[in-house]
């Protein structure tokens, strides 16, 4: 049987609430969201809060909304709500396509996307849709908020920028009016983490690319995207020939490591493989949009 | 601390150790013995129940996360000694090997055929996906949710 060590519980209210008792009881305390990552963690004893916080009750925290020209996604917003929006769908189809493949309906009724994006698994399907759209977060600490992009918000694996008395509370995307996005993964069965994921985002004007975001998880690749690739595809013709170069150069971005799930050339012609083909029907949407 | 949830209409207050889950509150504190116990990593679902009409893992909540909330566990599926739809549903199509995933199961099933009335058998498997039958069963667990879609009276809803 897997109990949690003791541990203190306090229920935040607010914002303003949650931030002030992170504060207070320092670096021993942790947040909980949907509580499908850190509550595991404390039964296995790998994670030993004095005290969780819970977040589950601050209204403020949740709603999918367009503000100016950017997609604002609340950091308690469940998987299962973003799975479904409508706005989201509309200006970004991959979001859609990432939460299909997370986890399973059950537990994206209660996990939320910025639980996800906090506990920073380097196999997290939202950390690679949020470095590909070159997304934002907006961090709350007693001080104000601050704004990191997503492409400098991990520390490295399990880690991120989040400082003790700072909670996350909105992630941002910009709008990018024509873009296409598709998002592929490789998993071992139905709702594990991905063997190799690729998701990607292309904007196709003029008959070339003028603007693409590549992020890749579980192979290590540096805050989860490909700015090589990225580099390599800007300005060009999105042809066959084009997009597998790219493809190529994303997976030589990708550092995998071997593990029960793969060896380490497998998982990189997985890398190439597989924004190859979110490449192709990226492109193909945005073509035809 | 003091925990009050209402499980099946019923009011229950508890003290308990913050750390308690909720699967071992129901089944030890309160000795309701229906809902199971499985992995106990949020992966196989035998322990799901409802919290305020939508199903969890009740293996990865703590007690204390249900405070004032309605939970419906297997045993609230009955109503005045009638089955529900669902558990007919499980009679008659054979949807139990071992037994053991049958709870969740019937939680989640149920849940889903709430939600979608004209739920698909496809869209039922996709459903299931986070409850797992070791007995692999699956062909009759679907059956049995389809009976519960043909033959639902809603006595119970979400």
């Amino acid at each position: 049987m897997q109990t949690p060590a003791p541990v203190e519980y306090a229920k935040a209210t607010s914002i303003a609430d949650a931030i002030s008792r992170l504060e207070a009881l320092g670096e021993d305390s942790r947040p909980v969201a949907g509580g499908y990552s850190l509550i595991p963690m404390m039964k296995l004893r790998l994670a030993r809060p004095e005290t969780v916080v819970d977040l589950n009750g601050i209204a403020e925290l949740r709603g999918i909304r367009v503000e100016g020209n950017e997609l604002v996604v609340g950091a308690m917003t469940t998987h299962a709500d973003v799975l479904s929006s409508a706005i989201l769908f509309e200006h970004y189809p991959i979001f859609r396509e990432a939460e299909h493949v997370i986890a399973d309906p059950i537990v994206r009724m209660r996990g939320t996307i910025g639980g996800s994006m906090c506990q920073a698994d380097p196999a997290s399907d939202l950390s690679a849709v949020g470095s590909a759209l070159r997304g934002t977060a907006v961090i709350a600490g007693s001080a104000g908020t601050r704004t990191v992009p997503l492409r400098e918000f991990h520390d490295g694996p399990y880690e991120t920028v989040i400082q003790t008395g700072e909670i996350l509370t909105e992630l941002r995307y910009p709008i990018r009016p024509g873009a296409g996005s598709a998002y592929e993964k490789v998993e071992r069965r139905a709702g594990d983490w991905g063997v190799c994921t690729s998701g990607v985002f292309v904007v196709v004007s003029g008959g070339v690319i003028t603007e693409c975001g590549i992020g890749m998880a579980a192979v290590n690749a540096d805050h989860y995207c490909a700015p090589e690739a990225e580099a390599l595809l800007t300005g060009k013709a999105p042809t066959e020939e084009n997009l597998k170069a790219a493809a190529d150069a994303a997976a030589n971005e990708a550092n995998p490591n071997a593990d029960q799930r793969g060896p380490v050339d497998y998982k990189r012609h997985l890398a190439s493989e597989l924004t190859l083909r979110a490449l192709r029907r990226a492109v193909a949407a945005s073509q035809g949009a | 601390m003091q925990v009050s949830v209402n499980i099946n209409g019923v009011e229950h207050s508890r003290d308990v150790e913050p750390r308690t889950l909720l699967v071992h509150f129901i089944r030890d504190d309160l000795q309701m013995r229906g809902t199971h116990w499985g992995c106990d990593t949020s992966n196989c679902g035998a322990c799901t129940v409802w919290v305020d009409g939508a199903p969890v893992k009740s293996c990865t909540m703590l007690a204390v996360q249900a405070e004032g909330a309605e939970v419906t566990t297997v045993e609230g599926l009955v109503k005045d000694g009638a089955l529900d739809p669902i558990q007919e549903g499980f009679t008659e199509c054979h949807g139990l090997q071992c037994g053991y995933c049958t709870p969740g199961m019937m939680m989640t099933g149920r849940w889903l055929v709430d939600q979608n009335p004209n739920i698909t058998r496809e869209e039922i498997r996709e459903g299931i996906s986070g409850n797992i039958c070791r007995c692999t069963g699956y062909k009759n667990i679907l059956d049995a949710i389809e009976y519960a879609r043909d033959h639902a009276n809603s006595e119970v809803s979400a």
